[in-house]
Parts: structure tokens; sequence; C-alpha cells
């Protein structure tokens, strides 16, 4: 395991955002964080990203127990994460945000011309098929902003990606993109933390699914001891279908 | 990476290089100053001639110090309001130290750099660790200086002018250098002009081709997103502010020196000329776009039509007609203009 939380929570006042969460990811591995709305996913990744410290529980990276102060500190052990939102800048063009605050230079300069070649290397390296390098990012679909900023993790040397639902604001097809990268930074021997709530795009992709409800674990499972329609029903909670389903159901 | 370099995508071929030229911010001015230029032209003689030229740069030099730094500004998502009434800050500080309390010139610029930094500084600082809007922080800062520039001038001199700076030790040299003139062909040219090239060519390749200057296009597209790749937003905004005041001192510095006077209430007024010159330059109102070079175009759209009016021999109070016309057109091609460059083609 590169990263692995035992027993971790967190409150805020009063509130227990997260309970005794244990999960694990190894490299060349994606581990699937599912639940639904306040199921304490968003918690659950600040933690492990460095926005947030957890209270209770250990948190290890390479087998050592951590406690980072901040973002930058999680980046520098080689957790990176790709929020909802990105961090990209609409308006610049495609090679000026992958090198954003990591600009490689040349003498003073910024060097332009070795930052428009990696970067067009870097995102064919990863099989993504951007047009030019020099339109502005604004102008990409959101499948393809997401494997940018995926890209541009891995080239920084992220060993683990942690994704905050990827897949959530995407169509169909263009969710199969941003899979089929997810997979593609696996084999590159990534340990990629996948959060989402759709068990549909975690169970093909993923090697083990946690499942959060209400701030605290319903188990981590191993792909070969849960079905997909388990997962789903585990996910919406079956019983609870069942009963929506005879509450709608015509009198 | 061992990767050849890569071949271009074969569905870029079409991007020829009219759309390449055509994307950029500063488009709008290039074609309003040749559509300006050309007017003013045919109609006067004087207007091209280069005694004409230099007559019309002059005014375009010290107004484009001062759009290019807040063309930098505006693209890093932030508004200074202060800019115009800090030249008369400036410059008043440097005559009333050189007059009145025996400073030489040199340490007069000096204190005035100073000062100068110092507000600019305080601007960028109140600005990030408030969050408040920099329209509303710098009008505050605009309004202060005014009063200052005024009570402070009356206080000193009973009237609301400093004068006599050119009974000043080390007058001549800083003349010479800020204020003097260079004769090319026969014509004499405002030092002024070469400063203005100077700050137009140093802010394009910061802004172009070094980190702070991905930095600026950054913080003022989206600061959240900046921050959260490790950019010093707060310290790029604040250096920004900096940036602008410099301006201001150089521009007051430079008019101090050339009128060996200063009134009070000099600069209210001018910081919208600046912020519509970087607009007609290719700047956004909401950051994250623009051009130096383009603000120094717009300058020069300025400096044509002040002087090209009074060539013509008509009411320069059309002047201010003329600007606004300009400022219309101008963001609505750069609209036209951006939407293009946006525009995806697949």
């Amino acid at each position: 395991m590169i990263l692995e939380t035992r027993g971790i929570g967190k409150t805020f006042g009063s509130v227990l955002a997260l309970r005794d969460v244990s999960m694990g990811v190894a490299a060349g591995q994606v581990t699937c964080v599912l639940g639904d709305n306040g199921a304490g996913k968003s918690t659950l990744i600040k933690i492990l990203s460095g926005v947030h410290q957890h209270d209770a529980g250990t948190y290890l990276v390479d087998g050592r127990e951590v406690r980072f102060s901040s973002p930058r500190d999680a980046l520098d052990r080689g957790i990176a994460t790709v929020y909802q939102d990105l961090a990209m800048i609409p308006l610049m063009s495609v090679w000026r945000n992958f090198f954003l605050g990591s600009e490689p230079r040349k003498g003073l300069a910024f060097d332009v011309a070795k930052a428009r070649r990696v970067a067009r290397e870097e995102l064919r390296a990863m099989g993504i098929d951007i047009r030019d390098v020099d339109q502005p990012v604004g102008t990409l679909s959101g499948g393809e902003r997401q494997s940018v900023a995926i890209a541009r993790a891995v080239h920084f040397g992220a060993r683990v990606l942690i994704l905050d639902e990827p897949t959530s604001a995407l169509g169909v097809k263009q969710a199969g993109v941003v899979l089929r990268y997810i997979a593609r930074a696996r084999d590159r021997g990534l340990g990629v933390v996948f959060i989402t709530h759709n068990p549909h795009h975690a169970y093909p992709v993923g090697d083990r699914f946690l499942l959060l409800k209400r701030g605290t674990t319903l188990g981590q499972y191993a792909k070969q001891d849960i079905t997909p329609q388990e997962l789903t029903a585990l996910m919406a909670g079956g019983a609870e279908l069942e009963e929506l389903a005879h509450e709608l159901r015509r009198e | 990476m061992t990767t050849a370099p890569a071949e271009a995508d074969e569905r870029v071929a079409h991007v020829g290089l009219a759309r390449r030229l055509l994307i950029r911010p500063e488009l709008g001015a290039v074609v309003g100053l040749v559509a300006v230029f050309t007017f003013f032209a045919s109609q006067s003689p004087v207007f091209r001639s280069p005694a004409g030229i230099a007559n019309w740069l002059d005014p375009a030099a010290t107004l484009g110090i001062m759009a290019v730094a807040v063309a930098l500004l505006m693209i890093g998502g932030e508004f200074d309001l202060s800019a115009g009434v800090l030249t008369g800050t400036s410059g008043l500080i440097l005559v009333t130290l050189a007059t009145r309390f025996g400073f030489d010139v040199w340490s007069a610029m000096l204190v005035g750099l100073i000062v100068a930094l110092a507000v600019g500084f305080a601007n960028g600082m109140i600005v990030t660790r408030t969050k408040l809007p920099s329209f509303i922080v710098t009008l505050g800062t605009f309004l202060m200086l005014q009063g200052v520039n005024l009570g402070v001038t009356k206080a000193i001199t009973g009237t609301v002018q400093v004068s006599g700076l050119r009974r000043a030790e080390g007058y001549d040299g800083a003349a010479a250098i800020f204020a003097g003139t260079i004769h090319i062909g026969g014509t004499s040219f405002r030092v002024a002009i070469l400063w203005w090239i100077l700050v137009t060519a140093v802010a394009t390749w910061v802004l172009m081709r070094t980190r702070p200057g991905n930095w600026i296009f950054a913080v003022g597209g989206n600061e959240q997103a900046a921050r959260a790749v490790g950019v010093p937003a707060a310290r790029t905004k604040i250096a920004l502010f900096m940036t602008t005041a410099f301006a201001a001192w150089l521009v007051g510095s430079i008019l101090a020196l050339r009128y060996t006077s200063v009134q009070a209430n000099i600069g209210i007024g001018q910081e919208f000329i600046y912020i519509i010159a970087a607009v007609i330059g290719g700047c956004l109102l909401t950051g994250g776009y623009g051009s130096a070079i383009g603000a120094a175009f717009g300058a020069v759209i300025f400096g044509m039509a002040d002087k090209g009016i009074v060539f013509l021999g008509w009411d320069a109070d059309w002047f201010t007609f003329f600007l606004g016309a300009m400022l219309l057109l101008a963001t609505l091609a750069n609209r036209l203009v951006r939407r293009y460059a946006e525009e995806v083609k697949h």
C-alpha cells in the first residue's frame, strides 16, 4: 500500500463528518470511493490530500504515519488531487495551464518552447488527443479538461492520483474517455483513488471499493468479493430503493 | 523524454497565419491605430510630418507608460483608480522636497519612489487581505491622496502649486534623463518616448515569457484555481499594484522635471483614461486576458486623436466624443475576436 488509513475520523465542531474509515490504495491499482451526497467522500479526500487534518485514527504513506499541513505537503509526497472544478484557467492555453505554478525556466525566462513541447508529448503519452496545445482550455470539452489535469498530475511525479468525481458532470461517451485515462494512469504504475457516486463508472475500472454512508464505512471490498449488482444495491441502499418503489407505486 | 518531436496534428493544418494573428488580443487596437492614423494623416500634412509625429507621440508616451502598467494589473484581475493622482503625489514630493527642504533632485526622486511603492503596496495588501473589490479600495486611496496632495501643498506653499525645480541641485542631470529631447534627422523627440518603449518591451516580455507573466494571467483568470496549483496569488497582485505605482512615479517625475512645477490637482481623472487605453488594447474588464503592447497602441490612438483634432483646427471638446466612440468600437471588435478565437472547430 502506498497510502492507507486506519480508523480515520474528522469532526467539525459538533458534526461527525467522518468516523472510523479504513482504506488503502496500492501502486498500479484503483480504489473507488463510493457514496451518496453527504456520505463523507469530500471530507475523506480532503484529509488524504492535505486540505484537512484528521483528528482520529492514523494516516500512513509508504507505511509511515503522516500528518500533512497543506496540499503542497501531500504533493511533495507524490499525492496529487484533481478536483471536480479542475484548477484550470479557461482563457489560458493548454500548455500555459499544464505548467502553471511549476513553469520550466531557462535563465530568467519561462522556457516556452520546452513547455509547449513537453505538454504535447505528455498528452500524447497518455493517449490524449488534443488538436492544438495553443488553444485556450475553455475550448476543450469536459472530458478533455479532466484528461489534461490527469496528465499534468502524472507529469509532475504523482504516485497517487486522487480524482474527485471526474465523471459526474460528463455524458456517457466523455465519461468513457476519462475512465480510459484512469486505466492508463493505473497501467503506468500509479495508485488511483477514484471518488464517484456512480457504481457503473466505478466497477469496470476499480480493484477495490470503499463504500461510505453518513460519514462511516459500509466496508471495503475487493473486486472478486462483490458483483456489480451488489455494489449498486449497497450504494443505493437496497432496502431504501425497495421502500421507494413501494411508495411510488400507483394505488 | 525520448519521444521524437511530435509532428503537427493534421486537424490544426487549417489554422492559418491569418487566424493566429486574428486571435491576438491587441488586434482591435492595431486596426484602430491604422484607421485613426489614416484619417488624420490624409487630412493634415502636419500630422504626418516628422515634427507632427514627435508631437503626438509625446502624450502617447506618458499615457502609454501608465496604460501598460494598468493593463498588467487588469490582466491580473484588479483596477487601480489611485494611479492617476499618484503621478501628482510623486511629482509634488519631488518638487517640494527639492525646493523647500534642501534635497537634491535625485534624493527627492528616491523619496517619491519609496512613497509611491508604499502606496502601491498598501493598495495590494488591502485588496489581497480583505478580498474587497480593488475598485472600492483604490477609490478610497484615490480620494485620500487627492486630499493629501491639496492639503499638504496648501499648508506648505499657501498656493495649489509648487514650482522652481530648475534651481534645485542635480536638476540638469535628472532632466536630461527623464525630460530631455533627442534629435533624429532634425526632429526632436521627447526622451519620454524611449521610456515608454522600454516599459512596453519589458512588460511584454514579463507577460509572455516569464513565470510571473503566467501567474498574472492565472490570478486574473481564476484566482482560486491558480492558488490551488501553487501560484503565489497575493504576492503577484501586490507586485502588480507596486508596478502601477512605479509607473505613476516615473510619469510624475517626467512631468515634474519637464515643467519644473506641479499643480496639486494633477492626474485627477487620468485613471479612467489609463483603463480605457488598456481596454482598447484588448484587456478584459473581468481580467485574465489582454496585452501590454495593445495598451501601448491604445495610448498611441489617444495621442493621435488628442493632437490630430488640434491639427485639423477642430474644437478640442470633440476629443471626448471621439474617445467614447473608440472605446465602444474597440470593445466590440475585441469581443468578436475573442469569440472567434474560442470557437471550437471539430
